[in-house]
């Protein structure tokens, strides 16, 4: 159901933002005039067809890429003239990333894989490692914890992905796909837990998805074609997915996403 | 960031010992090569660099050691009459035949000094005394060469330009560059053997000792001041000619020279080519660090730390092998050398080589591809 607060912040927003790739005769729009506010306490779906700029567009929110036009705000702050060497603090004091393929350290555990994110954020070892030792319990991963990428489920990477992606206390969250390659149990835990952040945390959660069980979560759907936003929706109560996530096979699962955990 | 580099580089062991085994290899290659250049480089001014002489006075025109030639012994009272000088020495070089007790004939180079005097006199002796070359037929050879020689222990006879000698003691290490061995014996035995070329009233080098005080510089300017028709060089100069002659002139001395080089650059790529596949496995983990916010410091400072940690394990286990090749080759006709300041230089090369090559990958994730950070 869709969650909506006119209270809530805008923390995104962009004012005719465009990507162009390339020049002369090799060029390619990736981007076209796109203007968008995204708000805390929401969850954002970005969806369409591939090449439609989605990730792009992910990747200008996330500070990652530059605009070839257009302007960036996040958290009222101009982000477009700032330079290069800004970027990296923005990455780290206001984003938090979660992706689809999962990008852990093979050669960390997950407290581990946590805790380097702290780590980027001057925290000391110690500290470190409590505060990953919370996040993983929050994200129901408390026996998980010593364990390597390689012993972890396709759902449990996920979840340490997120509880890293909250590791700095992000106001921002952005998420490629993070339910593309995880089964349907993997999947309702995880886009359970993004809607709990944004929801109860008063996160702005923006997911690139094309995955169409998750549709139900949104609290707003945009819609991306060739580079432009088309068209954008307000799923209520009269928003039933034509598709949906299994019910939870684990006990635990609804403890994990109202935080009893 | 340390547990990070520390990890990466020791969670994959396969990857681990495929990347310690390129630098190791590299390393000692390198080790191997120039420990033959320098040992090749050595060994052709040996008895110049453990003459113990301040100056050496050669004929014109002789610029290095092996090509000596005779001169008028009133020069060296000459020289012992010059203020300066604490002691003076004749000394020759010159080769001569050696016949084997089986009738087989060598070539050798005899080497001509007074026994005693501290001047020009064979090192590290192991067998024998050094003054029982003042008898008549006393020769010292080193044990390196004794199959060559056709000797094998103190007092066996053999001749030399047609006199008898006798050998009285081995030396250990003093190879010959050539394929001609060194015979120590007294400047008066010397004469014998290289005969007619050498005759009673001459020799071919002066090595002379300044007076405390004295350094080798001034006392070669003032010799020069009353000397005629010779040449004067201090020990460094002489050696450094010598060496010089027998390593850029020489076929053999430029084949040791490329070897060496050669070593050097396919060390340098062994060890690039090693390091950038081994930070290039990575190169997804860093640009999901770049993308979390990871400045390029700490990139950076990640990245030179396994690199780091891979030279000086490398380094390690490759002095280990270099210990004992180096020691192998003591047995053998080519000396390899291996200095502490080479085996510290080596350490330095090796960090420097890692490091650098890392940073040649990480620009990559400098430039970071938010496809490669976003797409599974």
């Amino acid at each position: 159901m869709a969650h909506t607060n006119s209270s809530a912040s805008i923390v995104i927003r962009t004012r005719g933002l465009s990507k162009v790739y390339g020049a002369g005769g090799t060029e390619l729009r990736a981007l076209s005039d796109v203007n968008l506010e995204i708000r805390s306490g929401q969850l954002t779906l970005l969806m369409g067809p591939s090449g439609s700029g989605k990730t792009t567009l992910l990747s200008i929110l996330g500070c990652i890429l530059r605009a070839s036009s257009g302007n960036l705000e996040l958290l009222g702050e101009e982000i477009t003239a700032l330079p290069e060497s800004a970027l990296p603090r923005l990455r780290r004091d206001l984003i938090g990333f979660v992706f689809q393929g999962f990008n852990l350290f093979p050669a960390l555990s997950a407290v581990e894989n946590v805790g380097l994110a702290l780590d980027l954020r001057g925290a000391t070892p110690k500290a470190a490692r409590r505060r990953a030792e919370e996040l993983l319990m929050e994200v129901g991963l408390k026996d998980r914890m010593h364990a390597f990428p390689t012993d972890l489920s396709g759902g449990q990477k996920q979840r340490v992905a997120i509880a890293r992606a909250l590791a700095g206390d992000p106001p921002i969250v952005l998420a490629d796909e993070p339910t593309a390659a995880l089964d349907s149990t993997s999947g309702r835990t995880v886009i359970e837990l993004l809607q709990r952040l944004a929801h109860q945390h008063a996160r702005a959660v923006v997911m690139v998805t094309h995955d169409p069980r998750v549709l139900s979560y949104g609290d707003r759907i945009l819609h991306l074609e060739d580079g432009r936003l088309v068209h954008e929706e307000l799923p209520g109560p009269g928003f039933p997915p034509s598709a949906s996530f299994a019910a939870p096979a684990a006990s635990h699962f609804s403890e994990i996403v109202s935080g009893e955990v | 960031m340390a547990l990070l580099a520390r990890r990466n580089l020791f969670h994959d062991r396969i990857r681990f010992a495929v990347t310690l085994t390129g630098i190791v290899f590299a390393l000692v290659l390198i080790i191997i090569q120039f420990g033959l250049f320098l040992g090749f480089t050595t060994t052709t001014s040996n008895n110049i660099d453990h003459s113990n002489a301040d100056l050496w006075i050669v004929f014109r025109g002789v610029g290095y050691f092996d090509t000596s030639r005779m001169f008028s012994e009133r020069k060296y009272y000459e020289v012992l009459a010059t203020p300066g000088v604490q002691q003076a020495e004749k000394y020759i070089q010159n080769f001569a035949n050696w016949k084997k007790p089986d009738g087989g004939v060598e070539n050798i180079q005899i080497i001509g000094f007074h026994p005693g005097s501290g001047l020009g006199e064979p090192w590290n002796i192991v067998q024998g005394d050094l003054m029982d070359v003042k008898q008549e037929d006393g020769v010292i050879v080193d044990e390196l060469y004794k199959e060559k020689l056709g000797v094998a222990k103190l007092g066996d006879r053999v001749e030399i330009g047609d006199h008898r000698a006798r050998v009285v003691g081995f030396t250990r290490g003093i190879r010959s560059f050539t394929t001609s061995p060194f015979v120590y014996t007294s400047f008066k035995n010397s004469l014998d053997y290289t005969r007619p070329e050498a005759k009673e009233d001459q020799l071919a080098y002066i090595l002379v000792q300044a007076t405390p005080g004295i350094s080798a510089t001034e006392l070669k300017n003032n010799l020069k001041t009353r000397l005629s028709d010779v040449d004067i060089y201090t020990r460094e100069e002489f050696s450094r000619r010598t060496r010089f002659y027998w390593m850029f002139t020489t076929g053999a001395g430029l084949a040791v020279l490329t070897a060496a080089l050669m070593g050097l650059v396919v060390g340098i790529a062994v060890v690039a080519q090693t390091i950038y596949a081994a930070t290039m496995d990575h190169i997804r983990e860093y640009g999901t660090l770049k993308a979390m916010g990871a400045t390029n410091g700490y990139l950076y400072r990640v990245i030179i730390e396994q690199a780091v940690w891979s030279a000086v394990l490398g380094y390690g286990l490759a002095m280990l092998i270099a210990h004992f090749v180096v020691q192998a080759s003591e047995k053998g006709g080519a000396v390899i050398l291996m200095p502490p300041s080479v085996a510290v230089g080596m350490l330095f090369l090796a960090v420097v080589m890692c490091i650098a090559a890392a940073l040649v990958s990480i620009n990559k994730v400098t430039r970071i591809d938010p496809a490669m950070v976003f797409r599974g």
